[in-house]
């Protein structure tokens, strides 16, 4: 069944049409990535979704009582609020230390509980989010470039971790990212934007076609290469949504 | 004991604090200092709207304070900045309010009393409206504390926890006009501001959580208010500006303190 669904999306900020006719589908257990250059309306795709926008026609659907984790792009802290990361975790809803420490461990910082969120570096941080995300125990995870400020290795080991998570809990996932070539090859489907859908379908089936070339040209293709790797697992999704791994 | 008129005065005072606590921290994490500030010179307006039409002193400038809220978020989408709105209206408020109570014949007035406060002369009645406001705000501020911090760390992480950022920005704004209206009478127009943000500031030095800063400014606020309480009535000095300079002390000492902590 599908958790999140769009269709004809236009959203437009006074006379300025940000978003046209945008259709997305989002299955469980599914992991859809979205790219496109800036200004290609990535972030007010979320927006419409997570429902700071409203589309200005179209439908937005999403399963009723659907559970959202949402990993913002790198948040601005201010110093002037002082909060420790277990006080962070615990702002939505009241949750135990136990599930603090067991969240962060998740997200692959289990030794942070203690500190301000203002002294941790950028990679804990985003880390520090996925975690307060998967505190609510999301059938979606959304993630607007949260590994924006990250260098190579720091995202590719923060969309391993993604990556990971999924494959545990089932939950499905819907991000941007700049990183083409280092989360492609952990998506099951890529939405390449730019206003509206310029083609979307398996990350093979989107290098191919000639709209992606135009938009990313065809210098990535080398560092594409480099990353890619061979699917040597298949993803089955029944009717229930539950996902097997062979 | 609500006779002595320093009992009186003390309990005003801790009644304001305990009200400005939250508000003060909300001001500081927000920067809505000159936003504080102009709610509070916009309440001249409002004493004088209240002087004018015989209504209690508190009425007047909650009912400003709102209007100016209402009215800078209208101006600050056409091309102005907030503070520069913000300027415009604070100001225009207090000399419009100035004027408008020269007009009022009849009843002398006495405009120190506003403009700097006379907690001295806080009176039952006054008491009982300044700590129904203080019941009014802390259970507001109990009510909303969630959804108000969520909003105040980021837009789009309260968006996505179904939280509307427009409506707690309304409660703060509001929850700050009932503070000011209430403060007046102990600390007047023009030491609101500071009561607001120097226990705040303060206490963010050594607070770690957000509930720890608002506990320690409603501290820091209250041995304000009775030292400069006693300083006042010992070396006659004037109450509302004693108080103030109390908080500033403890600033200092706590600003040491923070520099010493993370050295």
């Amino acid at each position: 069944m599908n958790l999140i669904s769009l269709k004809k999306v236009t959203v437009a900020y006074g006379n300025s049409t940000v978003l046209r006719n945008v259709d997305l589908n989002l299955n469980s257990g599914e992991i859809v990535t979205i790219v496109g250059p800036n200004g290609s309306g990535k972030t007010t795709l979320l927006r419409a979704i997570i429902g700071s926008v409203q589309p200005k026609t179209g439908t937005i659907t999403l399963k009723p009582g659907l559970k959202i984790g949402y990993v913002p792009q790198r948040l601005n802290f201010d110093r002037t609020l002082p909060l420790t990361v277990q006080r962070f975790l615990s702002l939505s809803d009241p949750v135990s230390r136990d599930m603090c420490i067991h969240a962060l461990q998740r997200a692959g910082v289990p030794q942070l509980l203690k500190e301000q969120m203002s002294d941790i570096s950028g990679g804990q941080f985003q880390r520090v989010l996925l975690a307060r995300a998967l505190l609510g125990q999301p059938e979606v995870l959304i993630l607007d470039e949260a590994t924006q400020g990250l260098d190579q290795p720091g995202s590719a080991a923060f969309y391993r971790q993604i990556e990971t998570v999924r494959n545990e809990t089932g939950c499905a996932v819907l991000m941007i990212s700049h990183d083409l070539h280092v989360v492609m090859s952990a998506s099951d489907q890529v939405i390449c934007l730019n206003g509206h859908v310029c083609c979307a379908g398996t990350p093979s089936a989107v290098l191919s076609t000639p709209e992606y070339r135009e938009l990313f040209g065809t210098g990535t293709g080398g560092a594409l290469a480099l990353y890619r790797h061979d699917h040597d697992h298949v993803h089955e999704h029944d009717s229930s949504g539950a996902e097997a791994v062979t | 004991m609500l006779d002595d008129f320093l009992v009186r005065a003390g309990l005003g005072g801790l009644g304001v604090v305990l009200a400005a606590a939250p508000l003060g921290c909300f001001v500081v994490w927000r920067r809505m200092a000159y936003f504080g500030e102009a709610t509070a010179h916009g309440a001249m307006l409002g004493v004088a709207l209240s002087l004018a039409f015989e209504q209690s002193i508190f009425i007047g400038p909650l009912i400003v304070a709102v209007l100016m809220a209402w009215t800078v978020s209208l101006f600050s989408q056409r091309n102005y900045a907030t503070d520069t709105i913000l300027g415009v209206f604070a100001h225009s408020a207090l000399a419009l309010g100035l004027v408008v109570v020269s007009f009022i014949s009849g009843v002398r007035i006495d405009l120190m009393a506003y403009l700097f406060g006379d907690i001295l002369a806080v009176s039952g009645s006054d008491l009982a409206i300044i700590w129904g406001g203080v019941v009014l705000i802390c259970g507001l501020m109990a009510w909303r504390w969630t959804p108000l911090l969520l909003a105040t760390l980021n837009e789009e992480l309260a968006y996505a926890a179904g939280i509307k950022p427009k409506r707690e920005q309304l409660i703060l704004t509001l929850s700050l006009g009932i503070t000011v209206a209430v403060s007046i009478k102990v600390v007047g127009i023009l030491l609101i501001a500071a009561m607001l943000i120097i226990p705040a500031a303060a206490a963010r030095q050594l607070a770690r959580t957000p509930e720890g800063m608002v506990a320690l400014t409603a501290v820091i606020g209250a041995i304000s208010v009775i030292t400069g309480l006693s300083a006042a009535y010992r070396f006659d000095t004037p109450t509302a500006p004693s108080i103030v300079c109390v908080s500033l002390g403890l600033f200092c000492v706590f600003s040491i303190l923070g520099a010493l902590k993370h050295r």
